[in-house]
């Protein structure tokens, strides 16, 4: 097994904050060198626009940017790199749907959510729910803090025509079983939308196995740039679609009045695409897949484990979904993420008398605001690990809230 | 320094908050609410004949600075007519809170006057 223990030196922004304690990387990630010696290289050696020049350097974008898509294909093992779109973000590759796929949607047809979506994962089905006449249906989450599956037969009909889930909480880290899912909403006609922005930083997503029909996830949460992110649609379904938005590139020949869509997945990329990004991100897959996703989820739950261990025995500590993803939950485990809250002291407090301690987490309710309502949590301090974060910075978080609690005494 | 946010003053007044509790018989009251972290204030206002300020209460929840700062502006008001209320600004609530705010918590040190003018606003 690759050892993680002197990985923080790949990672710049250390250097630049020495005893920096980032635990916010379920927001968003650090970067390593080779994502950003990625980025800076297209720019300082090779800039120009793809899918156009008959120059040479317009040719080794595209060659760049078309590899990427290739290395996001195998990254997620899609069939073909058709049926890869990339996107700004977790948030616009689920717009993109709903905005496309959804627009068929009407009265009559219901969208089956979890309780443990990001907003993301929410507003966009919301717009259809207000707009279109859709019906929102719930799929509530235990006290434990996993997907009740006991409840799932009676929330899957055949008016359900698309199922949204995380694969990962970003609060409680519970990892839901994804391929159960598919295989359910398949037996009634339903689509399944699959929200990895959590999921794929830290294990290894397969889409075929999953049988997905949607699934999307960022860059800048694994490693790589912001401004980019990756939609995967069976080739079937996609070629289906409408275009998203409308504009150069995604078009074969235009006249006046009408034009020909270009192929898959161009007709989803309009106008020039963040080319350096995609790059990075291929870069930051590259970095990963060197590592092994095997090995950072291992280490990952190695910190959960002690994490768990250490946190829990803080009195008036609450850490959500403590209890997620145990053997016959249903799910599949649960990722380093632990979102808490602290008796008596207000979860900003946490934030910044952590900061101070040059401990960076995050506070308030992490764009799962139904979540914490479920819990009756107004909100909470959120910790999340990386393959970069060690034990030892479990345990300087643990006297953080000691030293806290000293203050609040 | 953040620490120095949690001066004892400060957090004294977190834990007794002055003046908190409802007053049915406001002439003036106002709800104002953090939705980012769920902090929320009711402000209620009492006036005497003058014009001034003789009864005021709040209720709420929130960190550490909001509630700090939703007690030390309530010991303020006593005797300030609706025009002084009208004219607080940010920098009068950050001098009365006495301690550095950084800019995240701005919207907590400035909560409670958000409510307290629109209580004015609304009577």
């Amino acid at each position: 097994m690759t050892s993680l223990t002197a990985i923080k030196k790949d990672f710049p922004i250390f250097t630049h904050h020495p005893g920096l304690i980032y635990l916010d990387s379920a927001a968003t990630s650090q970067k390593p060198m080779a994502v950003i010696d990625a980025e800076r290289k297209f720019y300082e050696e090779y800039n120009a626009n793809i899918h156009r020049g008959i120059y040479d350097l317009s040719l080794q974008a595209t060659d760049a940017y078309e590899s990427a898509r290739e290395k996001v294909r195998q990254f997620i093992n899609a069939k073909s790199i058709h049926e890869i779109v990339f996107t700004r973000n977790t948030t616009e590759a689920i717009n993109l749907i709903a905005l496309t796929y959804g627009q068929r949607l009407g009265t009559g047809d219901v969208i089956l959510l979890s309780e443990m979506e990001h907003h993301s994962n929410i507003l966009p089905w919301q717009k259809l729910q207000q707009e279109q006449g859709v019906e929102l249906r719930w799929w509530p989450v235990t006290d434990q803090g996993d997907l009740d599956f006991a409840a799932l037969p009676g929330l899957l009909d055949s008016k359900v025509k698309l199922v949204a889930v995380t694969q990962m909480s970003n609060v409680l880290g519970t990892v839901n079983d994804i391929k159960t899912i598919t295989a359910k909403a398949h037996e009634v006609g339903a689509l399944v939308l699959i929200d990895a922005a959590q999921s794929v930083p830290h294990l290894a997503v397969d889409v075929q196995d999953l049988d997905a029909d949607f699934l999307v996830f960022s860059g800048h949460k694994m490693l790589g740039p912001t401004g980019i992110g990756a939609l995967f649609t069976k080739e079937k379904i996609l070629a289906d679609l409408p275009p998203f938005l409308r504009g150069g590139d995604m078009i074969l020949e235009v006249s006046k009045e009408a034009a020909i869509w270009n192929s898959l997945p161009h007709r989803f990329e309009a106008g020039t695409p963040n080319i350096a990004g995609a790059i990075g991100l291929g870069a930051a897959i590259d970095y990963l897949t060197g590592l092994g996703l095997d090995n950072i989820w291992q280490h990952e739950q190695a910190l959960v484990k002690y994490g768990l261990e250490k946190l829990g025995k803080l009195s008036g500590v609450q850490i959500m979904g403590a209890g997620a993803g145990q053997l016959g939950s249903g799910s599949l485990g649960r990722g380093a993420i632990f979102a808490l809250t602290l008796t008596g002291v207000h979860p900003h407090d946490i934030g910044s008398i952590l900061n101070d301690l040059k401990i960076a987490i995050r506070a308030g309710h992490h764009c799962a605001m139904p979540l914490h309502q479920r819990y009756n949590v107004l909100a909470s301090a959120r910790a999340s690990f990386y393959l970069y974060n060690t034990k030892a910075e479990i345990d300087a978080l643990v006297s953080g809230i000691k030293k806290i609690q000293e203050i609040f005494a | 320094m953040t620490l120095e946010m949690y001066k004892a003053n400060i957090l004294d007044h977190y834990k007794h908050p002055r003046n908190f509790g409802e007053l049915p018989e406001a002439s003036a009251k106002a709800h104002a609410a953090n939705p980012l972290c769920g902090d929320e204030l009711d402000y209620f206002l009492k006036f005497d004949p003058q014009g001034k300020v003789s009864e005021v209460k709040f209720t709420g929840r929130g960190c550490t600075i909001t509630i700090a700062s939703a007690s030390m502006l309530s010991e303020k008001l006593t005797t300030m007519s609706k025009e002084e209320i009208t004219k607080l600004t940010t920098d009068d609530i950050l001098k009365i809170i006495g301690v550095p705010i950084n800019p995240a918590r701005m919207k907590c040190a400035t909560l409670s006057l958000e409510a307290v003018q629109q209580a004015i606003g609304h009577h």
